[in-house]
């Protein structure tokens, strides 16, 4: 490129990988042993604790983690803070309900073979709702979110001929016994979660990816470096409404009910938001590590407290708690905390990585123009490199 | 040759017309600069001409092809970037990461989908941040960085994409003299090998040393375009700046001696 001149010699991958390389990072060998062996607990699971009260709890968590992780992948990286994806949720349970009922689909596996149409549905209804709404921001963007999802509701309550209204549709249980019942919707949601959590990594390290966190930083500036932010947003928006869907689905076809006010829930936002500030927002561990502790510690004020609501305010609490001690989410607090022990244990045993060359402002200006070297057949080893 | 000419351009923020009128290019290859006291429409103009601001009436053509009222990321396509008055960087975000939203956005969508962090486009980033010298810093959070590295890091986020024109909004400002004469070094050292300038300034001494060519605004208008020591020398330049009062007193003070 043009500034070629400026240094003069070429390098190797291996030298820019040491000039770019984060020295608190952990090795992304540890990073892949990590994701695997908590894959592997979470597979194992259901396995090892089989009472059907547990496993219970233990797919709701999935659920959640499912439609925690794809809520993250929109309003995480483009910070976009969505408080409108039960509409998505509520889209795919009456997709689901709605074809289980009119392709006479029997109860069974078959009712988990529609899911993928319930995230298509979702994703689909993703696109004119992300285009109204996605012309505001910040806290014009959430009010507009919570009072589509509320239209939707309203849709599903006054459309009885097709919803069912109020008395809400019913979606048949598969006729599975009851030891076993649990875990083909634990194992498709703990596969759907991981098939969402590889496209938030994909995202992440695309450019795609960089041009949403981008846009949640500075979104006119992104647009001044050629960011088509509009279609950006969309697209993360409709990806994201495509795994929620699904985990609509699996929600309608495990309750066997599908109703106005807990499909179209303004509740179920509030979870996967706080799940996702917690764990730590448009981090890849954060979604997840928030609702695997989270979303059980719902499940069990919901039942210790549900009759009244008390157990909202238990949460709230516990948020608050939460936001005041660790404000930018656990993962993130535990990271720095982490960068900044590490980086006092290298002061004080004066080991670390070596700062490494990179002109520095007393180095002395580029030189004027000069003719651009041509890349040489074998790269040139810098000295000392 | 006028490599961005702009036409009669005229903008209103409800009373105030911040353009008014305006008509001016600016040249290919040289580093052109900006003046004019506050409030005289530069920003508004380089808003305008990047797309941010919708004239109310005229024409912005770059190459003789019209960019008028094109959304920032079509200007940014036809090879115009700029920074911003207040420094603008992507404050959670690494360093390298700053960079590479700016690098290769031209391939479509399909583009878009591969890594940012290949070997091919980190080499690239890598030369940026040598040439602005912030190598040492690519793996921090921009936003820990010093204000004068932002700008850095700034200047580095356009110059990566390689643009025909850079448009730098106020590059001094805060800026100490050491730093300042390293943005100066660096700016000739690209416009050495071809990129545009365009630079709105307050700071005299650096453009007038840094400028081949520079033009003056005043309410909304173009007054004066030439060299420096041209522009230094009008009339209409001290009036705008120092105000026809002050003239007279200046002329009064020199028939006096």
């Amino acid at each position: 490129m043009a500034v070629i001149q400026a240094t003069p010699e070429l390098l190797r991958p291996s030298d820019i990988d040491h000039a770019f390389r984060d020295p608190y990072a952990l090795s992304s060998r540890t990073r892949g042993i990590s994701w695997v062996g908590l894959f592997a607990i979470l597979a194992a699971f259901p396995l090892v604790f089989t009472n059907p009260a547990v496993t219970s709890v233990a797919v709701f968590t999935m659920f959640f983690l499912l439609a925690t992780v794809a809520w993250n992948l929109f309003s995480g990286y483009s910070g976009y803070i969505s408080i409108g994806h039960a509409v998505y949720y509520g889209l795919g349970q009456y997709t689901v309900a709605l074809l289980v009922l009119h392709l006479h689909i029997a109860a069974g596996a078959g009712e988990l073979g529609v899911l993928p149409l319930a995230g298509l549905v979702a994703a689909a209804g993703a696109v004119p709702v992300g285009l109204l709404v996605l012309r505001v921001r910040r806290h014009t963007f959430i009010v507009l979110t919570i009072a589509v999802m509320f239209i939707f509701q309203l849709l599903a309550f006054n459309f009885p001929s097709i919803t069912g209204g109020s008395t809400g549709l019913n979606v048949p249980p598969p006729a599975w016994s009851p030891y076993s019942y649990n875990l083909p919707f634990y194992y498709v949601a703990l596969g759907t979660a991981i098939l969402a959590l590889l496209t938030s990594w994909g995202i992440r390290r695309s450019k795609f990816g960089l041009g949403l966190l981008a846009i949640r930083d500075d979104e006119d500036r992104a647009k001044g470096l050629g960011i088509k932010v509009t279609r950006a947003k969309l697209i993360a928006l409709v990806i994201s409404a495509f795994y929620v869907g699904i985990a609509g689905g699996l929600y309608a076809v495990f309750v066997g009910q599908v109703f106005p006010q807990f499909a179209f829930t303004p509740f179920y936002d509030l979870y996967l938001a706080v799940f996702s500030f917690v764990g730590g927002l448009g981090t890849l561990a954060g979604p997840v590590l928030g609702a695997l502790v989270l979303g059980p510690l719902q499940q069990y004020f919901e039942i210790q407290f549900g009759a009244t609501t008390l157990y909202l305010i238990i949460y709230g609490v516990l948020f608050i708690l939460i936001l005041l001690l660790l404000p930018r989410g656990v993962v993130p607090s535990i990271s720095d905390r982490y960068r900044s022990m590490l980086a006092a244990h290298w002061r004080k045993t004066g080991r670390g990585p070596a700062t490494q060359g990179g002109s520095s402002l007393s180095q002395g200006p580029a030189t004027g123009p000069a003719p651009a070297p041509a890349m040489p057949a074998e790269p040139i080893v810098r000295e000392g490199a | 040759m006028s490599l961005i000419e702009v036409q009669d351009i005229a903008k209103a923020y409800g009373g105030i017309r911040a353009l008014d009128g305006c008509t001016m290019t600016f040249e290919s290859g040289k580093i052109n600069g900006l003046i004019g006291p506050n409030g005289s429409g530069k920003t508004t103009l380089f808003n305008v001409v990047t797309g941010y601001e919708r004239p109310d009436r005229g024409q912005v053509a770059v190459n003789g092809e019209g960019i008028t009222g094109l959304s920032p990321d079509k200007v940014f396509g036809r090879g115009l970037g700029r920074t911003f008055q207040l420094t603008r960087i992507f404050p959670r975000m690494t360093v390298v990461e700053n960079l590479h939203v700016a690098a290769q956005r031209a391939g479509g969508f399909r583009s878009e989908l591969s890594r940012w962090s290949s070997t091919e486009e980190r080499s690239k980033s890598k030369e940026v941040l040598d040439f602005v010298g912030l190598t040492r810093l690519a793996a921090e959070l921009a936003g820990n960085l010093s204000y004068g590295q932002q700008k850095l890091l700034e200047f580095a986020g356009i110059m990566i994409a390689e643009p025909q024109v850079i448009l730098l909004d106020e590059p001094a400002g805060g800026v100490n003299p050491t730093l300042l004469t390293h943005l100066a070094t660096r700016i000739q050292a690209l416009n050495g090998q071809g990129t545009t300038f365009v630079v709105v300034e307050h700071d005299m001494e650096f453009v007038m040393g840094l400028c081949h060519r520079v033009c003056v605004m005043h309410q909304g208008r173009a007054i004066c375009a030439g060299d420096p020591e041209t522009v230094r020398a009008d009339p209409m330049v001290l009036e705008a700046y120092l105000g026809t009062d002050m003239r007279e007193i200046d002329d009064a003070e020199a028939e006096v001696v």
